[in-house]
Protein backbone atom coordinates (compact mmCIF):
# COMPACT_ATOMS: atom_id res chain seq x y z
CA UNK A 1 0.00 0.00 0.00
CA UNK A 2 1.56 3.58 -0.76
CA UNK A 3 0.75 6.22 1.50
CA UNK A 4 -0.08 9.46 -0.24
CA UNK A 5 1.76 12.67 1.22
CA UNK A 6 -1.29 14.80 1.51
CA UNK A 7 -1.36 18.64 0.16
CA UNK A 8 -2.10 21.21 2.42
CA UNK A 9 -5.86 22.04 3.00
CA UNK A 10 -4.96 25.38 2.12
CA UNK A 11 -2.73 24.67 -0.86
CA UNK A 12 -5.12 22.19 -2.47
CA UNK A 13 -8.51 24.78 -1.97
CA UNK A 14 -5.64 27.52 -3.53
CA UNK A 15 -5.13 25.58 -6.93
CA UNK A 16 -8.57 23.46 -6.82
CA UNK A 17 -12.38 23.97 -6.71
CA UNK A 18 -13.92 20.84 -4.93
CA UNK A 19 -16.78 18.73 -6.52
CA UNK A 20 -19.38 16.57 -4.36
CA UNK A 21 -21.34 14.59 -4.79
CA UNK A 22 -23.60 12.83 -1.65
CA UNK A 23 -25.42 9.77 -1.44
CA UNK A 24 -26.96 8.95 1.36
CA UNK A 25 -29.32 5.46 2.55
CA UNK A 26 -32.07 5.46 4.57
CA UNK A 27 -33.21 2.79 6.37
CA UNK A 28 -36.88 3.05 7.18
CA UNK A 29 -38.67 2.31 10.07
CA UNK A 30 -41.18 0.50 8.75
CA UNK A 31 -42.63 -2.88 10.74
CA UNK A 32 -41.71 -5.08 7.68
CA UNK A 33 -39.30 -5.63 5.29
CA UNK A 34 -39.63 -3.80 1.76
CA UNK A 35 -41.08 -7.18 -0.14
CA UNK A 36 -42.48 -9.29 2.36
CA UNK A 37 -43.89 -9.36 5.73
CA UNK A 38 -40.28 -10.92 7.58
CA UNK A 39 -40.04 -8.33 10.97
CA UNK A 40 -37.02 -5.82 10.37
CA UNK A 41 -36.69 -5.86 14.69
CA UNK A 42 -33.54 -5.22 15.92
CA UNK A 43 -31.53 -8.00 18.20
CA UNK A 44 -33.04 -11.17 16.57
CA UNK A 45 -31.33 -14.32 15.89
CA UNK A 46 -29.57 -14.82 12.98
CA UNK A 47 -31.77 -15.88 10.19
CA UNK A 48 -34.63 -15.98 12.40
CA UNK A 49 -36.59 -12.98 9.82
CA UNK A 50 -36.51 -14.62 6.55
CA UNK A 51 -38.73 -15.77 4.21
CA UNK A 52 -38.61 -17.54 0.72
CA UNK A 53 -39.33 -13.67 -1.02
CA UNK A 54 -36.01 -12.57 1.00
CA UNK A 55 -33.77 -15.19 0.41
CA UNK A 56 -35.02 -15.32 -3.17
CA UNK A 57 -36.19 -18.99 -3.49
CA UNK A 58 -37.72 -20.23 -6.50
CA UNK A 59 -41.16 -19.20 -7.06
CA UNK A 60 -41.34 -16.67 -4.50
CA UNK A 61 -43.27 -13.65 -5.47
CA UNK A 62 -42.24 -10.15 -3.45
CA UNK A 63 -45.34 -7.89 -3.00
CA UNK A 64 -44.34 -4.05 -2.28
CA UNK A 65 -44.60 -2.33 1.48
CA UNK A 66 -47.54 0.65 1.39
CA UNK A 67 -46.13 1.99 3.94
CA UNK A 68 -42.45 1.95 2.27
CA UNK A 69 -43.75 3.89 -0.79
CA UNK A 70 -45.45 6.32 1.50
CA UNK A 71 -42.47 7.18 3.10
CA UNK A 72 -40.51 7.09 0.03
CA UNK A 73 -43.14 10.06 -1.08
CA UNK A 74 -42.88 11.96 2.05
CA UNK A 75 -39.39 12.08 2.08
CA UNK A 76 -39.35 13.10 -1.78
CA UNK A 77 -42.57 16.07 -1.03
CA UNK A 78 -40.27 17.07 2.31
CA UNK A 79 -36.83 17.58 0.22
CA UNK A 80 -38.82 19.63 -2.78
CA UNK A 81 -39.00 16.85 -5.09
CA UNK A 82 -41.37 15.87 -7.99
CA UNK A 83 -43.23 12.93 -7.65
CA UNK A 84 -43.43 10.30 -10.17
CA UNK A 85 -46.27 9.63 -11.79
CA UNK A 86 -45.65 6.25 -12.72
CA UNK A 87 -42.44 4.40 -11.51
CA UNK A 88 -41.43 0.87 -11.67
CA UNK A 89 -38.66 -1.34 -9.59
CA UNK A 90 -35.68 -2.35 -11.41
CA UNK A 91 -33.06 -5.70 -10.84
CA UNK A 92 -29.43 -4.48 -10.22
CA UNK A 93 -27.55 -7.56 -10.85
CA UNK A 94 -24.54 -8.49 -9.22
CA UNK A 95 -23.26 -11.60 -7.76
CA UNK A 96 -22.29 -10.93 -4.33
CA UNK A 97 -23.39 -13.44 -1.40
CA UNK A 98 -25.11 -10.86 0.67
CA UNK A 99 -28.04 -10.63 -1.74
CA UNK A 100 -29.11 -14.30 -1.62
CA UNK A 101 -31.54 -13.21 -5.11
CA UNK A 102 -28.58 -12.39 -6.85
CA UNK A 103 -29.79 -9.06 -7.98
CA UNK A 104 -31.11 -6.02 -5.53
CA UNK A 105 -34.89 -4.90 -6.09
CA UNK A 106 -34.11 -1.23 -6.88
CA UNK A 107 -35.15 2.22 -9.02
CA UNK A 108 -33.09 2.38 -11.90
CA UNK A 109 -34.53 5.65 -14.39
CA UNK A 110 -37.45 5.93 -13.19
CA UNK A 111 -37.21 6.88 -9.11
CA UNK A 112 -40.30 7.74 -7.30
CA UNK A 113 -38.97 11.57 -6.39
CA UNK A 114 -36.62 13.83 -8.45
CA UNK A 115 -35.71 17.03 -9.20
CA UNK A 116 -35.59 18.61 -5.58
CA UNK A 117 -33.51 20.44 -3.04
CA UNK A 118 -32.64 20.73 0.94
CA UNK A 119 -31.52 23.85 2.30
CA UNK A 120 -28.96 23.15 4.64
CA UNK A 121 -27.76 26.12 7.25
CA UNK A 122 -23.95 26.50 8.00
CA UNK A 123 -23.01 27.17 12.21
CA UNK A 124 -22.64 31.17 11.01
CA UNK A 125 -26.13 30.78 9.78
CA UNK A 126 -25.81 31.11 5.83
CA UNK A 127 -28.44 28.72 3.95
CA UNK A 128 -26.51 26.67 1.11
CA UNK A 129 -28.87 24.95 -1.23
CA UNK A 130 -28.11 21.73 -2.22
CA UNK A 131 -29.98 20.45 -5.61
CA UNK A 132 -31.48 16.81 -5.09
CA UNK A 133 -31.53 14.60 -8.36
CA UNK A 134 -33.31 11.83 -6.90
CA UNK A 135 -34.78 9.43 -4.04
CA UNK A 136 -35.19 5.93 -4.72
CA UNK A 137 -36.66 3.04 -3.01
CA UNK A 138 -35.04 -0.19 -2.85
CA UNK A 139 -33.81 -3.06 -0.01
CA UNK A 140 -31.15 -3.26 2.23
CA UNK A 141 -28.44 -6.65 1.99
CA UNK A 142 -27.73 -9.11 4.59
CA UNK A 143 -24.80 -9.21 7.12
CA UNK A 144 -21.72 -10.49 6.47
CA UNK A 145 -19.43 -12.35 9.09
CA UNK A 146 -15.60 -13.21 7.60
CA UNK A 147 -13.88 -15.46 9.04
CA UNK A 148 -10.50 -16.44 9.24
CA UNK A 149 -8.77 -13.45 8.38
CA UNK A 150 -6.81 -10.97 10.72
CA UNK A 151 -9.08 -8.10 11.70
CA UNK A 152 -12.21 -9.96 10.32
CA UNK A 153 -12.04 -8.29 7.34
CA UNK A 154 -12.66 -9.76 4.21
CA UNK A 155 -9.20 -9.83 2.85
CA UNK A 156 -7.76 -13.01 3.40
CA UNK A 157 -10.78 -14.39 5.25
CA UNK A 158 -11.04 -18.46 4.35
CA UNK A 159 -14.67 -18.04 4.46
CA UNK A 160 -17.79 -15.65 5.49
CA UNK A 161 -21.32 -16.13 6.96
CA UNK A 162 -24.55 -14.66 5.99
CA UNK A 163 -27.57 -13.24 8.10
CA UNK A 164 -30.11 -12.48 6.17
CA UNK A 165 -32.24 -10.98 8.59
CA UNK A 166 -31.22 -7.51 7.14
CA UNK A 167 -32.03 -8.35 3.68
CA UNK A 168 -34.71 -6.67 2.57
CA UNK A 169 -35.65 -4.49 5.09
CA UNK A 170 -36.64 -0.52 3.30
CA UNK A 171 -34.04 1.79 1.98
CA UNK A 172 -34.44 4.92 0.47
CA UNK A 173 -31.25 6.43 -1.47
CA UNK A 174 -31.38 9.86 -1.61
CA UNK A 175 -28.53 11.34 -4.17
CA UNK A 176 -27.61 15.12 -4.69
CA UNK A 177 -26.83 16.77 -7.78
CA UNK A 178 -22.99 17.92 -7.99
CA UNK A 179 -22.12 20.04 -5.29
CA UNK A 180 -20.30 23.20 -6.71
CA UNK A 181 -19.35 26.62 -5.29
CA UNK A 182 -18.86 26.04 -1.82
CA UNK A 183 -15.06 26.23 -2.27
CA UNK A 184 -12.97 25.71 1.51
CA UNK A 185 -16.61 25.09 2.53
CA UNK A 186 -16.96 21.95 1.11
CA UNK A 187 -16.61 19.58 3.97
CA UNK A 188 -18.70 21.98 6.23
CA UNK A 189 -21.21 21.99 3.57
CA UNK A 190 -21.20 17.72 3.73
CA UNK A 191 -21.53 17.54 6.77
CA UNK A 192 -24.49 20.14 7.31
CA UNK A 193 -26.54 18.15 4.21
CA UNK A 194 -26.48 15.13 6.13
CA UNK A 195 -27.22 16.90 9.77
CA UNK A 196 -30.15 18.49 8.15
CA UNK A 197 -31.61 14.97 6.12
CA UNK A 198 -30.82 13.33 9.38
CA UNK A 199 -33.88 16.22 11.14
CA UNK A 200 -35.84 16.16 8.18
CA UNK A 201 -36.07 12.24 8.78
CA UNK A 202 -36.48 12.28 12.19
CA UNK A 203 -39.44 15.11 11.77
CA UNK A 204 -41.31 12.79 9.55
CA UNK A 205 -40.63 9.65 11.46
CA UNK A 206 -40.12 7.29 8.84
CA UNK A 207 -36.25 6.57 10.74
CA UNK A 208 -35.13 7.25 13.62
CA UNK A 209 -31.39 7.93 11.50
CA UNK A 210 -28.89 6.73 13.59
CA UNK A 211 -26.08 6.66 12.10
CA UNK A 212 -24.04 4.81 15.00
CA UNK A 213 -26.33 1.65 14.31
CA UNK A 214 -26.55 2.11 10.69
CA UNK A 215 -29.62 3.20 9.67
CA UNK A 216 -28.26 6.16 7.90
CA UNK A 217 -24.85 5.56 5.65
CA UNK A 218 -23.54 8.10 3.79
CA UNK A 219 -21.09 7.71 0.75
CA UNK A 220 -19.27 10.97 -0.36
CA UNK A 221 -18.23 11.48 -3.92
CA UNK A 222 -15.46 14.06 -4.36
CA UNK A 223 -13.29 15.64 -7.13
CA UNK A 224 -11.60 18.41 -7.90
CA UNK A 225 -10.86 20.45 -10.71
CA UNK A 226 -8.93 23.71 -11.21
CA UNK A 227 -10.19 27.03 -10.76
CA UNK A 228 -11.61 28.48 -13.77
CA UNK A 229 -12.15 25.19 -15.86
CA UNK A 230 -15.85 23.59 -16.25
CA UNK A 231 -15.39 20.30 -16.73
CA UNK A 232 -15.40 18.31 -13.52
CA UNK A 233 -12.44 16.03 -12.43
CA UNK A 234 -12.58 12.64 -11.90
CA UNK A 235 -14.26 11.03 -8.62
CA UNK A 236 -13.42 9.01 -5.59
CA UNK A 237 -16.34 7.19 -3.75
CA UNK A 238 -15.72 6.99 -0.07
CA UNK A 239 -18.34 4.45 1.32
CA UNK A 240 -20.20 4.04 4.49
CA UNK A 241 -19.36 7.02 6.12
CA UNK A 242 -20.94 6.86 9.29
CA UNK A 243 -21.18 9.95 11.44
CA UNK A 244 -21.26 13.81 11.13
CA UNK A 245 -17.56 14.19 11.82
CA UNK A 246 -16.51 11.58 9.55
CA UNK A 247 -18.28 12.94 6.63
CA UNK A 248 -16.35 16.33 6.87
CA UNK A 249 -13.02 14.53 7.40
CA UNK A 250 -13.78 12.60 4.90
CA UNK A 251 -14.45 15.36 2.51
CA UNK A 252 -11.14 16.94 3.95
CA UNK A 253 -8.98 14.27 3.17
CA UNK A 254 -10.09 13.69 -0.08
CA UNK A 255 -8.98 16.85 -1.13
CA UNK A 256 -6.32 16.51 0.08
CA UNK A 257 -5.31 13.01 -1.38
CA UNK A 258 -6.54 14.47 -4.63
CA UNK A 259 -4.49 17.94 -4.80
CA UNK A 260 -1.52 15.93 -3.69
CA UNK A 261 -2.49 13.11 -6.75
CA UNK A 262 -3.15 16.04 -9.58
CA UNK A 263 -0.18 18.52 -7.77
CA UNK A 264 2.46 15.26 -8.81
CA UNK A 265 1.44 15.24 -12.27
CA UNK A 266 -0.86 12.23 -11.40
CA UNK A 267 -4.25 11.30 -12.23
CA UNK A 268 -6.99 10.09 -9.70
CA UNK A 269 -8.54 6.56 -10.30
CA UNK A 270 -12.27 6.38 -10.23
CA UNK A 271 -12.47 3.88 -7.66
CA UNK A 272 -14.62 2.96 -4.21
CA UNK A 273 -12.83 4.48 -1.08
CA UNK A 274 -13.06 2.72 2.68
CA UNK A 275 -12.77 5.38 5.07
CA UNK A 276 -10.72 5.05 8.69
CA UNK A 277 -12.37 6.40 11.87
CA UNK A 278 -9.55 6.03 13.77
CA UNK A 279 -6.83 9.00 11.66
CA UNK A 280 -9.72 10.18 9.14
CA UNK A 281 -8.38 8.72 6.38
CA UNK A 282 -9.25 6.53 3.45
CA UNK A 283 -7.55 3.73 1.44
CA UNK A 284 -8.43 2.29 -1.84
CA UNK A 285 -11.42 -0.47 -2.21
CA UNK A 286 -12.62 -1.41 -5.38
CA UNK A 287 -11.90 0.05 -8.72
CA UNK A 288 -15.40 1.21 -10.05
CA UNK A 289 -15.28 -0.32 -13.91
CA UNK A 290 -18.13 -2.26 -13.80
CA UNK A 291 -21.10 0.60 -13.26
CA UNK A 292 -22.76 -0.48 -16.67
CA UNK A 293 -23.01 -4.61 -15.86
CA UNK A 294 -25.85 -4.23 -13.60
CA UNK A 295 -27.88 -5.14 -16.25
CA UNK A 296 -30.82 -3.19 -14.94
CA UNK A 297 -34.06 -4.24 -15.94
CA UNK A 298 -37.39 -4.04 -15.07
CA UNK A 299 -38.86 -5.83 -12.58
CA UNK A 300 -40.95 -8.34 -13.57
CA UNK A 301 -42.21 -9.65 -10.44
CA UNK A 302 -43.59 -6.09 -9.03
CA UNK A 303 -45.87 -4.26 -11.14
CA UNK A 304 -45.52 -0.15 -11.51
CA UNK A 305 -45.95 2.03 -8.30
CA UNK A 306 -48.42 5.22 -9.60
CA UNK A 307 -49.28 7.61 -6.44
CA UNK A 308 -52.62 9.05 -7.64
CA UNK A 309 -52.21 12.64 -7.36
CA UNK A 310 -54.96 12.67 -4.60
CA UNK A 311 -52.72 10.48 -2.23
CA UNK A 312 -49.63 12.86 -2.46
CA UNK A 313 -51.10 15.98 -2.00
CA UNK A 314 -52.89 14.14 1.00
CA UNK A 315 -49.30 13.29 2.16
CA UNK A 316 -47.75 16.72 1.16
CA UNK A 317 -50.74 18.58 2.94
CA UNK A 318 -49.28 16.62 6.38
CA UNK A 319 -45.84 17.42 5.90
CA UNK A 320 -44.39 18.41 9.43
CA UNK A 321 -42.62 22.10 9.43
CA UNK A 322 -39.52 21.52 8.00
CA UNK A 323 -36.59 21.13 10.99
CA UNK A 324 -34.68 24.32 9.79
CA UNK A 325 -38.01 26.53 9.72
CA UNK A 326 -38.99 24.89 13.03
CA UNK A 327 -35.62 25.65 14.46
CA UNK A 328 -35.32 29.32 13.29
CA UNK A 329 -38.72 30.24 14.42
CA UNK A 330 -38.51 28.34 18.10
CA UNK A 331 -35.28 30.11 17.91
CA UNK A 332 -37.07 33.59 18.21
CA UNK A 333 -39.39 32.48 20.65
CA UNK A 334 -36.75 31.51 22.87
CA UNK A 335 -34.71 34.57 22.39
CA UNK A 336 -31.39 32.81 21.57
CA UNK A 337 -28.38 33.47 19.27
CA UNK A 338 -27.63 31.42 16.23
CA UNK A 339 -24.99 29.36 17.76
CA UNK A 340 -26.94 28.88 21.03
CA UNK A 341 -29.06 27.16 19.25
CA UNK A 342 -26.57 25.16 17.30
CA UNK A 343 -25.61 23.83 20.72
CA UNK A 344 -28.80 22.94 21.39
CA UNK A 345 -29.09 21.17 18.10
CA UNK A 346 -25.98 19.46 18.70
CA UNK A 347 -26.83 18.38 22.11
CA UNK A 348 -30.32 16.81 20.93
CA UNK A 349 -31.90 18.98 23.06
CA UNK A 350 -34.91 21.04 20.94
CA UNK A 351 -37.51 18.16 21.06
CA UNK A 352 -36.87 17.54 24.75
CA UNK A 353 -36.74 21.58 25.63
CA UNK A 354 -39.78 22.03 23.60
CA UNK A 355 -42.00 18.83 25.12
CA UNK A 356 -41.16 20.89 28.64
CA UNK A 357 -42.63 23.91 27.51
CA UNK A 358 -45.67 21.95 26.23
CA UNK A 359 -45.39 20.87 29.93
CA UNK A 360 -45.66 23.89 31.53
CA UNK A 361 -41.99 25.59 31.36
CA UNK A 362 -41.36 28.57 30.74
CA UNK A 363 -38.67 27.72 27.84
CA UNK A 364 -35.60 30.12 29.29
CA UNK A 365 -35.85 27.21 32.34
CA UNK A 366 -36.48 24.31 30.46
CA UNK A 367 -33.20 25.11 28.36
CA UNK A 368 -31.18 26.13 31.53
CA UNK A 369 -32.12 22.49 32.71
CA UNK A 370 -31.78 20.21 29.65
CA UNK A 371 -28.08 22.35 28.20
CA UNK A 372 -27.04 22.52 31.90
CA UNK A 373 -27.42 19.77 34.63
CA UNK A 374 -28.37 17.09 32.38
CA UNK A 375 -26.12 17.63 29.57
CA UNK A 376 -23.67 17.35 31.88
CA UNK A 377 -25.10 13.93 33.64
CA UNK A 378 -25.70 13.11 30.37
CA UNK A 379 -21.69 13.42 29.35
CA UNK A 380 -20.86 11.85 32.60
CA UNK A 381 -22.65 8.23 32.03
CA UNK A 382 -21.80 8.59 27.89
CA UNK A 383 -25.58 8.80 27.18
CA UNK A 384 -27.48 11.27 24.51
CA UNK A 385 -29.52 13.54 26.69
CA UNK A 386 -33.02 11.91 25.56
CA UNK A 387 -32.11 8.70 27.07
CA UNK A 388 -31.49 10.04 30.44
CA UNK A 389 -34.12 8.55 32.27
CA UNK A 390 -36.28 11.87 33.10
CA UNK A 391 -38.89 12.98 31.29
CA UNK A 392 -39.97 16.31 30.18
CA UNK A 393 -42.54 16.41 32.17
CA UNK A 394 -40.70 15.43 35.30
CA UNK A 395 -38.27 18.80 33.87
CA UNK A 396 -41.20 21.21 33.94
CA UNK A 397 -42.11 19.73 37.49
CA UNK A 398 -39.25 20.20 38.97
CA UNK A 399 -39.26 24.01 37.07
CA UNK A 400 -42.52 24.33 38.84
CA UNK A 401 -41.03 23.64 42.28
CA UNK A 402 -38.62 26.19 41.63
CA UNK A 403 -40.81 28.66 40.49
CA UNK A 404 -43.23 28.82 43.57
CA UNK A 405 -40.51 28.77 45.51
CA UNK A 406 -40.01 25.21 47.39
CA UNK A 407 -36.72 24.50 45.56
CA UNK A 408 -33.84 26.42 44.90
CA UNK A 409 -31.16 25.23 42.47
CA UNK A 410 -29.08 23.73 44.34
CA UNK A 411 -31.94 21.47 45.85
CA UNK A 412 -33.49 20.60 42.63
CA UNK A 413 -30.21 19.55 41.44
CA UNK A 414 -30.34 17.19 44.38
CA UNK A 415 -33.80 15.59 42.93
CA UNK A 416 -32.65 15.52 39.44
CA UNK A 417 -29.94 13.09 40.87
CA UNK A 418 -32.61 11.44 43.01
CA UNK A 419 -34.68 11.28 39.83
CA UNK A 420 -32.34 9.65 37.89
CA UNK A 421 -30.99 7.31 40.59
CA UNK A 422 -34.54 5.78 39.98
CA UNK A 423 -35.97 7.40 43.27
CA UNK A 424 -39.43 8.26 41.60
CA UNK A 425 -40.44 11.19 40.60
CA UNK A 426 -39.25 15.29 41.43
CA UNK A 427 -41.96 14.82 44.54
CA UNK A 428 -41.49 11.62 45.39
CA UNK A 429 -37.92 12.51 45.93
CA UNK A 430 -38.46 16.01 47.47
CA UNK A 431 -40.22 14.27 49.80
CA UNK A 432 -38.42 11.17 50.43
CA UNK A 433 -35.02 13.39 50.49
CA UNK A 434 -36.59 15.99 52.50
CA UNK A 435 -35.95 18.68 50.16
CA UNK A 436 -37.57 21.85 51.19
CA UNK A 437 -36.92 25.42 50.89
CA UNK A 438 -36.64 26.82 55.22
CA UNK A 439 -39.84 29.03 54.49
CA UNK A 440 -40.64 29.07 58.18
CA UNK A 441 -39.74 32.55 58.47
CA UNK A 442 -38.93 32.18 62.45
CA UNK A 443 -36.07 29.58 61.60
CA UNK A 444 -34.81 31.35 59.11
CA UNK A 445 -34.67 34.99 60.58
CA UNK A 446 -33.03 33.12 63.45
CA UNK A 447 -30.38 32.07 60.90
CA UNK A 448 -30.21 35.92 59.70
CA UNK A 449 -29.71 37.18 62.84
CA UNK A 450 -26.92 34.85 63.96
CA UNK A 451 -24.85 35.40 60.50
CA UNK A 452 -25.17 39.23 61.21
CA UNK A 453 -24.35 38.51 64.95
CA UNK A 454 -21.02 36.64 63.45
CA UNK A 455 -19.77 38.70 60.94
CA UNK A 456 -20.11 42.24 62.54
CA UNK A 457 -17.58 44.23 60.09
CA UNK A 458 -19.73 43.18 57.08
CA UNK A 459 -22.90 44.34 58.46
CA UNK A 460 -21.55 47.59 59.12
CA UNK A 461 -20.27 47.77 55.59
CA UNK A 462 -23.77 47.19 54.96
CA UNK A 463 -25.55 49.31 57.13
CA UNK A 464 -22.86 52.11 55.43
CA UNK A 465 -24.40 51.55 51.99
CA UNK A 466 -22.28 48.72 50.68
CA UNK A 467 -25.44 46.47 49.94
CA UNK A 468 -23.24 44.19 47.77
CA UNK A 469 -21.76 43.01 50.73
CA UNK A 470 -24.96 41.23 51.52
CA UNK A 471 -23.63 38.32 49.16
CA UNK A 472 -21.25 37.14 52.00
CA UNK A 473 -24.33 37.19 54.82
CA UNK A 474 -26.54 35.53 52.17
CA UNK A 475 -23.65 32.32 51.82
CA UNK A 476 -23.99 32.64 55.41
CA UNK A 477 -27.01 31.89 56.22
CA UNK A 478 -26.96 29.19 52.88
CA UNK A 479 -24.28 27.25 54.54
CA UNK A 480 -26.33 27.00 57.95
CA UNK A 481 -29.16 26.00 56.46
CA UNK A 482 -27.41 23.48 54.24
CA UNK A 483 -28.35 25.10 51.18
CA UNK A 484 -32.32 24.99 51.84
CA UNK A 485 -33.11 28.19 52.20
CA UNK A 486 -34.80 30.90 49.51
CA UNK A 487 -31.74 32.85 48.71
CA UNK A 488 -33.73 36.11 47.49
CA UNK A 489 -35.79 35.64 50.51
CA UNK A 490 -32.68 35.92 52.61
CA UNK A 491 -31.30 38.68 51.26
CA UNK A 492 -34.30 40.16 51.70
CA UNK A 493 -34.68 39.42 55.24
CA UNK A 494 -30.75 40.96 55.63
CA UNK A 495 -31.19 44.24 54.18
CA UNK A 496 -35.05 44.29 56.07
CA UNK A 497 -32.76 43.82 59.27
CA UNK A 498 -29.91 46.05 58.59
CA UNK A 499 -32.61 49.35 57.74
CA UNK A 500 -30.89 48.95 54.16
CA UNK A 501 -33.25 49.63 50.84
CA UNK A 502 -32.31 46.39 48.53
CA UNK B 1 -28.50 -6.45 -37.78
CA UNK B 2 -25.24 -5.71 -35.06
CA UNK B 3 -23.98 -9.46 -34.93
CA UNK B 4 -23.06 -10.55 -31.34
CA UNK B 5 -19.42 -10.72 -30.74
CA UNK B 6 -17.74 -13.70 -29.22
CA UNK B 7 -15.81 -10.73 -27.24
CA UNK B 8 -19.20 -9.87 -26.11
CA UNK B 9 -20.16 -13.75 -25.49
CA UNK B 10 -17.08 -13.91 -23.03
CA UNK B 11 -17.92 -10.83 -21.10
CA UNK B 12 -21.87 -12.06 -20.84
CA UNK B 13 -20.42 -15.38 -19.98
CA UNK B 14 -18.32 -13.33 -16.59
CA UNK B 15 -20.91 -11.68 -15.42
CA UNK B 16 -22.90 -14.72 -15.16
CA UNK B 17 -20.17 -16.89 -13.85
CA UNK B 18 -20.42 -19.29 -16.76
CA UNK B 19 -16.97 -21.51 -17.52
CA UNK B 20 -17.46 -21.60 -21.22
CA UNK B 21 -15.00 -23.03 -23.59
CA UNK B 22 -13.56 -21.44 -27.01
CA UNK B 23 -16.08 -23.44 -29.23
CA UNK B 24 -18.63 -22.72 -26.84
CA UNK B 25 -18.13 -19.03 -27.45
CA UNK B 26 -18.46 -19.08 -31.36
CA UNK B 27 -21.18 -21.46 -31.32
CA UNK B 28 -23.25 -19.03 -28.67
CA UNK B 29 -22.34 -16.18 -30.52
CA UNK B 30 -24.40 -17.13 -33.30
CA UNK B 31 -27.00 -18.44 -31.55
CA UNK B 32 -27.66 -15.50 -29.47
CA UNK B 33 -27.09 -13.29 -32.33
CA UNK B 34 -30.16 -15.42 -34.08
CA UNK B 35 -32.62 -15.20 -30.76
CA UNK B 36 -31.43 -11.33 -30.58
CA UNK B 37 -32.30 -10.78 -34.38
CA UNK B 38 -36.05 -12.71 -33.83
CA UNK B 39 -36.75 -10.43 -30.82
CA UNK B 40 -35.36 -7.37 -32.91
CA UNK B 41 -37.75 -8.38 -35.25
CA UNK B 42 -41.01 -7.34 -33.39
CA UNK B 43 -39.67 -3.66 -32.88
CA UNK B 44 -39.74 -3.36 -36.97
CA UNK B 45 -43.65 -4.59 -36.26
CA UNK B 46 -44.21 -2.85 -33.24
CA UNK B 47 -45.24 1.26 -34.40
CA UNK B 48 -44.36 4.36 -31.86
CA UNK B 49 -47.68 4.18 -30.58
CA UNK B 50 -46.92 1.07 -29.13
CA UNK B 51 -44.62 1.55 -25.76
CA UNK B 52 -42.04 -1.54 -24.60
CA UNK B 53 -43.79 -3.62 -22.31
CA UNK B 54 -42.26 -4.68 -19.01
CA UNK B 55 -45.93 -5.85 -17.31
CA UNK B 56 -48.76 -7.68 -19.82
CA UNK B 57 -50.89 -6.74 -17.29
CA UNK B 58 -52.36 -3.20 -16.92
CA UNK B 59 -52.20 -3.14 -12.89
CA UNK B 60 -50.50 -0.82 -10.69
CA UNK B 61 -50.13 -0.44 -7.04
CA UNK B 62 -50.28 -3.61 -5.17
CA UNK B 63 -49.58 -2.78 -2.46
CA UNK B 64 -49.50 -4.94 1.45
CA UNK B 65 -50.29 -3.46 4.88
CA UNK B 66 -47.00 -2.67 6.82
CA UNK B 67 -48.18 -5.75 8.73
CA UNK B 68 -45.58 -8.79 9.94
CA UNK B 69 -46.11 -12.10 8.77
CA UNK B 70 -44.39 -15.30 10.48
CA UNK B 71 -41.24 -16.23 9.17
CA UNK B 72 -39.52 -19.20 8.38
CA UNK B 73 -37.83 -20.98 11.74
CA UNK B 74 -33.61 -20.28 11.32
CA UNK B 75 -33.57 -24.02 10.84
CA UNK B 76 -36.18 -23.98 7.37
CA UNK B 77 -34.18 -20.80 6.14
CA UNK B 78 -30.87 -22.82 6.27
CA UNK B 79 -32.50 -26.20 4.99
CA UNK B 80 -31.18 -25.50 1.66
CA UNK B 81 -28.13 -24.38 2.42
CA UNK B 82 -24.90 -26.32 1.47
CA UNK B 83 -22.71 -25.80 4.12
CA UNK B 84 -23.37 -23.37 7.58
CA UNK B 85 -21.52 -22.80 10.50
CA UNK B 86 -22.99 -20.38 13.75
CA UNK B 87 -27.01 -20.26 12.26
CA UNK B 88 -25.73 -18.58 8.97
CA UNK B 89 -24.83 -19.67 5.51
CA UNK B 90 -21.69 -20.58 4.66
CA UNK B 91 -20.09 -19.47 1.72
CA UNK B 92 -16.50 -19.73 -0.04
CA UNK B 93 -13.55 -17.35 0.35
CA UNK B 94 -15.35 -13.66 -1.18
CA UNK B 95 -11.60 -12.24 -2.15
CA UNK B 96 -8.08 -13.80 -1.84
CA UNK B 97 -5.80 -11.74 -0.16
CA UNK B 98 -5.07 -8.37 -1.26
Amino acid sequence: MTVTELVSYEDALASYDPVMGLEVHVELGTRTKMFCGCSTGLGADANSQTCPTCLGLPGSLPVVNATGVESAIRIGLALNCDIAEWCRFARKNYFYPDMPKNFQTSQYDEPIAYDGYLDVQLEDGEVFRVAIERAHMEEDTGKSTHVGGATGRIQGASHSLLDYNRAGIPLIEIVTRPITGAGARAPEVAKAYVAELRELIKALGVSEARMEMGQMRCDVNLSLRPHGREKFGTRSETKNVNSLRSVERAARFEIQRHAAVLDGGGTIVQETRHFHEEDGSTTSGRVKEEAEDYRYFPEPDLVPVAPSREWVEELRAALPELPRLRRNRLREEWGISPFEMQSVLNAGAVGLIVATTDAGAPADQARKWWMGELARRANEHGTELADLPITPEQVARLCALVAEGSLNDKLARQAIEGVLAGEGGPDDVVAKRGLKVVSDEGALGAAVDAAIAENAPIADKIRGGKVAAAGALVGAVMKSTRGQADAARVRELILERLGVEG
Amino acid sequence: MPGITREEVAHLARLARLELKAEELDHFAGQLDDIIGAVAAVADVADEDVPPTSHPLPLTNVMRPDEVRPSLTPEQALSGAPAQEQQRFKVPQILGEE
